[in-house]
């Protein structure tokens, strides 16, 4: 299990991170959001040990980051953010050294680097200095390096930045396979990628969490969340909100598009607990409507994660007029 | 074999690899020897002198070194900054102590590699006239304990900055003061307003002094106790300052 408690990080008189704790187990694969410069980077670098937080720490495993660091990075495979490798090194010399640091020698040294090099797509680069690789590449062997020891651990800045989409789909299956047996934290700003691969997230803002939550349940702050997108052929405009103005529960219809003889329509529930679609079906039936399609919104992430980033943002530009002392 | 020798091992040959798997090492070696060459023969005038001894090569040493050795250092964390693997190698689990030793070795081993060359002068040396191998020995050994102060000069400098260029003026001028400090224009800036002891200090901290004497065949263990003290203090310093700066 990773634990983080009460992460605290100034830079200077700017605090970066402000009292950060959560918890992953095994078997979770924690989406850690937020806009840039939100205190994601600082955080995991804190986790890894790479800067030393003003307060608070992280134990992997066990194992406190601040005390015993050496223990700690063992159990914990790192992707740095932009995927630093060793520019004049071949990627098989690179993920040699690794594997060397991390105590592999002999025969199990080639098999765990031969496996890693086959798990991430790397055959074809395998003698090629890393100066001369892409950016896609580079990711993929600065994450090799990350799993090559097989950790309890996986903590990735960003794994899928700067690869294609195959690439990327790649990555994320393999990341979800291994979510199944270890403890994993992302950091991503691509919010397909919670649905993709998270079972929960984190959202924070401005160094604060504001959200820590399944992805489901982030869904369903949307204002979205319940509501009934419904398509209808040749209907007339005012006729069609007549009807569904008169179903018990319907608290607003919202007018999307209508043109080419399709009307778009968004029903908005007055509450969530209600299923709406199935009246609006009988209701449509009943008066004739011509239904192309119709479906139930689960709500946007990106809406939502908007609405938490913002009401973040104001928050602790809030902390910042209430307390202006005690924070510097 | 412990652990610590283990992980020091292998980032010293990570390094040295890396010397040799880049343009760096060939270019430094070929410019060491030229230019070594160069002021022995033409400026000190090996042969005219007619001594079978290597003063006139190992005279040149402190200065030669004063711009090559920054330009090898300083590569030795600031570029780690540069392209971010300082973020992989501080997260492996391995410390800090192991790194620094790692990257001061190789680099130390590096320019032995490259004084190694001038074998063919001692070989001259011997075919012209019958030398004081002793010497000779001393020479290389107080030449070499030389460079690798200057080297941990330049790894210091080398932590403050992602600069390689701020990193090598640093160097430079840190190894020229060190170089000297010694020599009667800078104590005599001293004299007068300085106590005694100051001067002394001062003049004592010198490559040159201690240079010399090895250079002349005496081994004194108070001058090989100088320079490993040296570096142990300099490359302390490059760990706080790592330390420090990670933040």
């Amino acid at each position: 299990m990773i634990e983080i408690k009460n992460l605290t990080k100034y830079f200077g008189l700017k605090q970066a991170v402000n009292d950060i704790s959560f918890e992953v187990k095994k078997g979770e694969v924690l989406g850690f959001l937020g806009p840039n410069a939100a205190g994601k980077s600082t955080t995991m670098r804190m986790i890894t040990g790479f800067i030393p937080p003003t307060s608070g720490t992280a134990i992997i495993g066990g194992s406190d980051i601040t005390k015993s660091p050496i223990n700690a990075l063992e159990k914990i495979g790192y992707l740095p953010e932009n995927a630093p490798v060793y520019p004049e090194m071949t990627v098989r010399s690179f993920l040699e050294f690794c594997a060397e640091i991390r105590g592999f020698s002999g025969a199990t040294k080639i098999k765990k680097i031969d496996e890693t090099i086959e798990k991430c797509f790397l055959k074809d680069v395998t003698y090629q200095p890393a100066s001369t690789l892409s950016k896609g590449f580079k990711q993929r062997v600065c994450f090799a390096q990350s799993i090559l020891h097989d950790p309890e651990y996986l903590v990735l800045d960003e794994p899928t930045d700067g690869l294609d989409p195959n690439q990327k789909h790649e990555v994320r299956t393999m990341i979800r396979e291994m979510g199944i047996n270890k403890a994993i934290i992302l950091s991503t700003h691509i919010l397909e990628e919670v649905d993709a691969v998270c079972t929960r997230a984190i959202i924070i803002a401005n160094g604060h969490i504001v959200a820590n939550d399944t992805p489901d349940q982030l869904r369903a702050r949307s204002g979205l969340h319940g509501a009934v997108r419904l398509v209808l052929l040749n209907a007339n405009v005012e006729t069609a909100q007549n009807h569904i103005n008169t179903i018990p529960g319907t608290k607003e219809i919202e007018i999307i598009e209508n043109k080419n003889d399709r009307l778009t329509l968004r029903i908005y529930p007055e509450s969530v607990t209600v299923p709406l679609a199935n009246k609006v079906l009988n209701c449509a039936t009943e008066n004739g409507f011509q239904i192309e399609t119709i479906h139930t919104e689960q709500g946007r992430l990106d809406e939502v994660f908007r609405m938490i980033t913002e009401i973040g943002e104001a928050r602790s530009r809030l902390d910042r007029i209430v307390t202006p002392k005690s924070s510097s | 074999m412990p652990r610590t020798l283990r992980n020091t091992k292998i980032i010293m040959l990570r390094e040295l690899t890396g010397y040799f798997g880049s343009p760096v090492a060939y270019v430094f070696i070929v410019i060491f020897l030229m230019l070594i060459g160069f002021f022995t023969f033409s400026v000190s005038h090996f042969y005219e002198a007619g001594q079978a001894d290597m003063r006139s090569h190992f005279e040149w040493y402190p200065w030669l070194f004063l711009f090559l050795i920054p330009s090898v250092a300083m590569r030795l964390w600031a570029d780690e900054k540069r392209v971010g693997t300082i973020e992989l190698i501080m997260t492996l689990p391995i410390s800090l102590t192991e790194v620094i030793l790692g990257k001061f070795l190789a680099a130390w081993i590096f320019i032995a590699i490259a004084q190694l060359f001038t074998f063919p002068l001692v070989l001259s040396t011997m075919y012209l006239g019958d030398p004081d191998y002793g010497m000779i020995f001393c020479a290389y050994v107080g030449s070499f304990l030389m460079g690798g102060a200057y080297l941990s000069v330049g790894s210091m400098t080398s932590a403050i900055t992602r600069s390689q260029v701020v990193s090598f003026i640093l160097a430079v001028v840190a190894c020229l003061f060190l170089v000297l400090s010694g020599w009667p224009p800078v104590t005599e800036a001293l004299v007068g307003w300085a106590p005694n002891w100051l001067i002394n200090l001062v003049s004592s901290f010198s490559f040159m002094t201690h240079y010399q004497s090895i250079q002349r065949g005496v081994l004194d263990l108070r001058d090989i106790f100088y320079y490993l003290s040296f570096i142990f203090f300099m490359l302390y310093t490059n760990g706080v300052i790592l330390l420090i700066r990670r933040s």
